[in-house]
């Protein structure tokens, strides 16, 4: 037990200094909340081998059930850009940093996750057939056109046209930063990857105890 | 089947035009079908009487493409197509089709083309019946046409043929010709006897059917239910009811019924509850098998029992009709293009069979989620009901409107480009986006939004390409939707698009202030702005800003106007924000208080102190909609009083002095409604306010609304006379006279009505005669603005008292000017030059002669005592009164009969006109006769009542005139009845000398005839 609140500690500690750090995965949330969240991850984990390790599948489960986040794709790609390291699991402060992006990240955080997801190869810029992938379950497909694609190809053209600024052919995170600031609806203009602002209320109210608790 | 065709189907009735159609009941479609098998079948006819030739074509509308009758036996020619196949007699191709009118002209040719239709032969037959109302006399000729009555066309057919028949055998060698034509009239005698066969057949049918319907059975009632609760909801903008339910258990009987078997013994076949929208408790019925009627609802002793008593006899065939009749709201909706849809198709007369049933649920269901289609036919067809519906349905609301609203757009013109006309490439771009907004998830559609922005959507191209492929539903249908962002982007486009005229309309009729007004209650703030600024766009015709009003907008759009802090210093981005939900919710007011009704309900929702709050704002982008609200309210006597008791006029004024013209505008505008109050008009001064609005005047500023606004406020504001005081330091006067040229109308009238209001002090007369005013003045006499006009006259009325000023009125024939505004239509006018004639008389040199040179016109002002108007009849009398002192003149008045006009007009009670009247007569006894005229005329009784008047004035021209009628002895005589002694002696005492001497000498009369009197007695 004593045990368990020296690691508590010790993990609050770090989480809050890293807030204070320049790094480049933020925690804004306070003590407080990082020992709520610490408690909601432990009980993510509950009964599997490792009680610090959190399995992809648990954490799409719980994506989809807080914040209605449903494609699958969309899900893994948020899993990896949690997973810093690519370990195939997450660590209490993978769980933690992430949600300070989703629950009360600045744009600017949240700039770089979008990207992250959206990223799908990691090489800095987003391709066309990277988007082609992300949007082609966007559209019901028309069984009348000869080409299915057709239409999302013709929507990728045109979301690459609202990004693209610098007209090289592809998203770099300064074009995708610069369209989000023109216009803040672009921020996940190739897929759904935030939380909406009801599921956010909601989810901070309970880590922040002022509902009853749901884990 | 001619019979049955007009007396067992059922016919809609005929409207607009058309003939009726039938009706989709399932007694016409068995009809048709049996119809159906006969024509084409070979049900007893043979391959002769096919091929007989009818005497007229049955022709109709069909929806058959010419493509379709392809193949041998048909030729096509252009656009259209016949058979090959003609009739024998003159030619004439069996079967043509040219555009959509098909024409058939036998049995075999209509067999084809059933058979051609394939699956919509239903259809065609249907339309051929409903163009068709008697086929059997287009086909076998005139004489068998369905008459009422006895039909005994068959017996003398057969006759016929039978006494041609005898014929035929005495002289058999005759013709063969003869022997042709008998065969055929034959071949139509059997025909006809066939089809009436199937006639009867069907009336047969059908009566069975009927029969059945008579009596309510629970199949019946279960398919009633079944559609209406297709239309109940919570919602009562969409839904027709609120719920529909059966009462009690849900057990459902064999027989189908789910009443209790010993209430069944009474003919209940169920229970039901129904909640209307707008009937406070709900509707307990019984579905009897006599038909629907109202129950006393659950019983208070027992409970899950009914009180099975009815409350009244009314019973009802149907439940439609029933619950029409008890709820409006359903009447109304039910009348709506998408419930009608579910009800029709459900052919809610007759039985309902169940496939038909799944048919209508499988319909309605297809409504709820493909809303977009729907919706726009409907609204086109509303569109253009209402193109020609228009100037009746608003006129109701016309008087609720201010009369700032002339300059707005009522008749939007309607421009679409031409079918055939180049379209811009954008608009092919913008059909592409929206598609992706119809047939795309959240990020298509949030990708389409952000890309339809970043068109030049100012530009009325897209606006219009926007509407034109069917984005304004979707933008629409999107806030209905639970996704903020999207609602978001939508409202973004619709904001900017509804700055055009055509699609504000559009956007009414699609119902987005409905959903827009809902989203003023949104937790989002973004939203809440939005959602307030369109409307802001959107309500600027009458109709919109009912529909925000009857939907709860204005009070919601009240509560937007409460945000915590305005000019704190430090402001955080959510302060900022509150503050800019109330700016976006004064801007949607503003737009909203153009319509008398909404400004009394902004007034009931608290809008007044919360504009006061934000009326101390730095900002002039909140300023402007704030200001421009209350200027639009401020015509409302009750916004006046509040105005200056919250205490605004003084952050009126305040805002005078921004340097924002529109913003000044607005607080000119304000401070000249309101300045109708002399309490107001004082706080005016006290808060220094006449000095910026003079400061307004001499700015040089071109722009005439804001120039029109400080006149105005100035034009109110002289009406007091300490502001006079000020306005004379200010020079006022001489910057007046100088807008007396080259202004507008609006500016003017304020310009001149200012003058007016100065030159009551006698200074300011000279002043404007220095300052070069009077032949402006004299010269706008000619124009015909009614409101200037007034305004003019009175200004050169008050000009005339000084006796320089009417040296150059009289210059430049002013007098004959105001006596030509005698003619004027409207009593405002003709008063106000009446009252300026008065000193124009009495100041002029030679007035006498003056007016004697004014052809006809002291007839003409003789003639306005028959005037019905007060006010005209004071002011005509009080120039009666100058003229009179003329004797010439009077001589000339009398011909034209004023003493008996006069004399008819004394039993007045409004004092200033008996003051005015009074003083005529006194002036009018100086002629002839007209003493001894006006005691005939019984006006000498009514005059000593006015002795009774509080009013000083009245009495001083009353005694007058009494003094000068008591130089009559008869008159004498008349006062002393009607007891005019006591008063006149009260009035002796008083202080005003003129009236002391006119008492005096009245009763002085009155006594010198009673010696006389006396006098000739003794003697």
């Amino acid at each position: 037990m004593a045990n368990k609140r020296k690691f508590q500690e010790n993990f609050v500690q770090n989480m809050l200094k890293n807030h204070k750090g320049d790094s480049d995965r933020p925690c804004r949330f306070t003590a407080r909340e990082i020992t709520s969240l610490l408690d909601i991850f432990m009980k993510f984990t509950q009964g599997c081998s490792n009680k610090h390790r959190l399995e992809r599948v648990r954490f799409r489960d719980e994506l989809h059930k807080s914040f209605q986040i449903t494609d699958d794709f969309l899900m893994d790609r948020i899993f990896r850009a949690f997973d810093k390291g690519s370990k195939g699991y997450l660590k209490p402060e993978d769980f933690v940093c992430g949600l300070s992006c989703l629950l009360v990240g600045t744009l600017n955080d949240q700039m770089k996750y979008c990207f992250q997801v959206y990223d799908l190869n990691s090489d800095g810029y987003i391709s066309r057939e990277e988007m082609f992938h992300l949007l082609k379950s966007t559209l019901v497909k028309q069984s009348t056109e000869e080409d299915p694609d057709e239409g999302v190809k013709d929507l990728v053209e045109t979301a690459l046209k609202k990004l693209d600024c610098d007209h090289d052919g592809r998203v770099s995170f300064p074009d995708f930063q610069q369209a989000v600031r023109q216009d803040a609806l672009m921020l996940e203009c190739l897929g759904n990857c935030l939380p909406n602002q009801v599921a956010k209320k909601e989810f901070l109210q309970i880590v922040r105890g002022e509902t009853e608790k749901r884990y | 089947m001619g019979q049955t065709l007009q007396r067992a189907a059922q016919w809609t009735t005929a409207t607009d035009g058309h003939s009726g159609k039938l009706e989709f009941s399932s007694l016409n479609e068995d009809l048709l079908n049996t119809v159906l098998n006969f024509a084409e079948g070979p049900s007893g006819k043979s391959p002769e009487e096919g091929k007989l030739v009818f005497k007229k074509p049955l022709t109709w509308t069909t929806a058959l493409k010419p493509s379709a009758f392809s193949g041998s036996g048909y030729i096509e020619k252009g656009t259209s197509v016949v058979s090959e196949a003609t009739s024998p007699k003159d030619a004439c191709p069996l079967l043509e089709l040219s555009g959509n009118k098909l024409s058939v002209l036998s049995l075999e040719q209509a067999e084809n083309v059933l058979r051609v239709a394939g699956d919509r032969k239903m259809v065609e037959l249907r339309a051929c019946l409903e163009e068709n109302k008697d086929p059997v006399a287009n086909m076998l000729g005139d004489r068998f046409a369905t008459v009422d009555g006895a039909d005994n066309s068959i017996f003398r057919y057969h006759e016929e043929i039978t006494k041609e028949i005898e014929l035929l055998s005495k002289q058999s060698d005759e013709s063969e010709e003869k022997k042709r034509e008998l065969e055929e009239k034959k071949l139509v005698l059997s025909l006809r006897l066939k089809l009436l066969r199937l006639d009867e057949h069907m009336l047969n049918a059908s009566i069975i059917k009927i029969t059945n319907d008579v009596r309510l059975n629970p199949k019946i009632v279960d398919g009633e239910v079944t559609v209406l609760k297709q239309v109940s909801g919570e919602d009562n903008n969409r839904y027709a009811l609120q719920f529909i339910n059966y009462f009690g258990e849900n057990y459902v009987y064999q027989n189908g019924c789910r009443a209790q078997p010993w209430r069944q013994l009474n003919g209940d076949i169920c229970y039901l509850v129904i909640k209307c929208f707008d009937v406070d408790h709900p509707l307990y019925v019984t579905a009897n098998t006599s038909g629907y009627y109202l129950n006393k609802g659950p019983s208070k002793e027992k409970s899950g029992q009914l009180e099975y008593e009815r409350p009244d006899s009314d019973t009802y065939r149907e439940l439609v009709t029933m619950i029409k009749a008890k709820s409006p709201h359903f009447a109304e909706m039910i009348s709506k293009q998408e419930i009608q849809d579910v009800f029709t198709k459900a052919g809610f007369r007759t039985g309902l069979e169940d496939c038909h049933l799944a048919h209508w649920r499988r319909h309605a269901w297809a409504h709820k989620s493909d809303r977009k289609p729907t919706k726009k036919a409907s609204n086109i067809h509303e569109t253009r009901s209402r193109s020609t519906k228009t100037p009746l349905a608003e006129q109701e609301d016309h008087f609720s409107e201010s009369s700032t609203e002339s300059e707005e757009e009522e008749e939007a013109i309607e421009r679409r480009p031409e079918a055939n006309a180049d379209l811009p490439s954008e608009y092919w771009q913008i059909q592409k986006l929206v598609k992706y907004l119809k047939g795309g998830n959240q990020t298509a559609t949030i990708i389409a939004l952000c890309s339809l922005r970043d068109f030049n959507l100012t530009q009325e191209t897209c606006q219009l390409a926007i509407r034109d492929v069917g984005g304004l539903e979707v933008l629409i249908n999107l806030l209905d939707t639970d996704e903020v962002k999207c609602k978001i982007g939508a409202l973004k486009i619709l904001k900017e698009i509804s700055r055009n005229t055509q699609i504000r309309r559009a956007i009414a009729d699609l119902g987005g202030l409905q959903t827009m007004v809902k989203i003023l209650r949104d937790q989002d703030k973004d939203l809440k702005c939005l959602a307030a600024e369109t409307i802001a766009n959107v309500a600027k015709f009458r109709r919109a800003r009912r529909t925000v009003r009857q939907h709860g907008g204005i009070k919601r759009l009240v509560h937007l106007l409460d945000c915590v802090k305005l000019n704190s210093t430090v402001m955080t981005p959510e302060m900022e924000m509150s503050v800019e939900v109330a700016r976006c919710g004064a801007l949607a007011l503003w737009s909203c208080s153009k319509s008398k009704k909404n400004k009394e309900a902004m007034r009931k929702a608290g809008a007044i102190p919360l504009l006061a709050k934000l009326l101390k704002s730095e900002h002039e982008n909140m300023l402007i909609p704030v200001v421009g609200t209350l200027q639009e309210c401020a015509s409302e006597p009750s916004y006046g009083l509040a105005i200056r008791t919250e205490g605004m006029i003084e952050d009126l004024v305040k805002n005078l002095k921004s340097s924002n013209q529109e913003l000044q505008m607005h607080c000119a505008a304000a401070i000249f409604k309101c300045a109708e109050e002399k309490e107001t008009r004082d706080l005016v001064r006290q808060y220094g306010g006449l000095d910026p609005l003079v400061g307004l005047l001499s700015s040089g500023t071109d722009d005439k609304q804001l120039l029109a606004a400080a006149t105005g406020a100035i034009w109110k504001c002289s009406i007091s006379p300490e502001n006079v005081q000020r306005f004379q330091e200010l020079k006022a006067i001489d910057m007046l006279v100088g807008l007396l040229h080259n202004q507008p109308e609006e500016v003017l009238v304020n310009v001149v009505g200012a003058l007016g209001e100065l030159a009551k002090d006698p200074p300011n007369r000279m002043a404007i005669r220095k300052a070069g005013g009077i032949s402006p003045l004299v010269n706008l006499l000619t124009g015909t603005n009614q409101a200037l006009l007034v305004n003019v006259t009175r200004a050169v009325g008050q000009c005339a008292e000084e006796p320089d000023n009417m040296i150059i009125i009289d210059k430049l024939d002013g007098v004959r000017l105001l006596w030509s505004l005698l003619k004027n239509q409207n009593r405002d006018v003709q008063a106000s030059a009446a009252w300026a004639i008065c000193p124009c008389i009495e100041n002029a040199k030679d007035a006498g002669e003056m007016v004697r040179s004014f052809v006809g016109g002291l007839e003409l002002i003789v003639s306005l005592l028959k005037s019905e108007d007060k006010e005209v009849l004071a002011a005509v009398c009080a120039a009666i009164a100058n003229i009179a002192k003329d004797e010439e003149n009077l001589a000339v008045i009398t011909d034209h009969g004023v003493v008996p006009m006069l004399a008819k007009l004394t039993h007045t009670t409004d004092d200033k006109l008996r003051r005015h009247l009074a003083e005529a007569i006194a002036r009018c006894c100086n002629w002839g006769n007209n003493r001894i005229s006006f005691g005939k005329e019984r006006a000498v009784a009514p005059l000593v009542r006015y002795l009774k008047s509080k009013d000083e004035n009245v009495h001083r021209s009353t005694a007058r005139a009494l003094f000068q009628l008591s130089k009559n002895p008869e008159n004498c005589i008349t006062m002393h009845e009607a007891g005019v002694v006591k008063p006149l002696i009260k009035m002796v005492g008083s202080r005003d000398e003129d009236l002391q001497e006119s008492s005096a000498g009245c009763i002085g009369n009155i006594r010198r005839l009673a010696l006389a009197n006396e006098k000739a007695r003794y003697s």
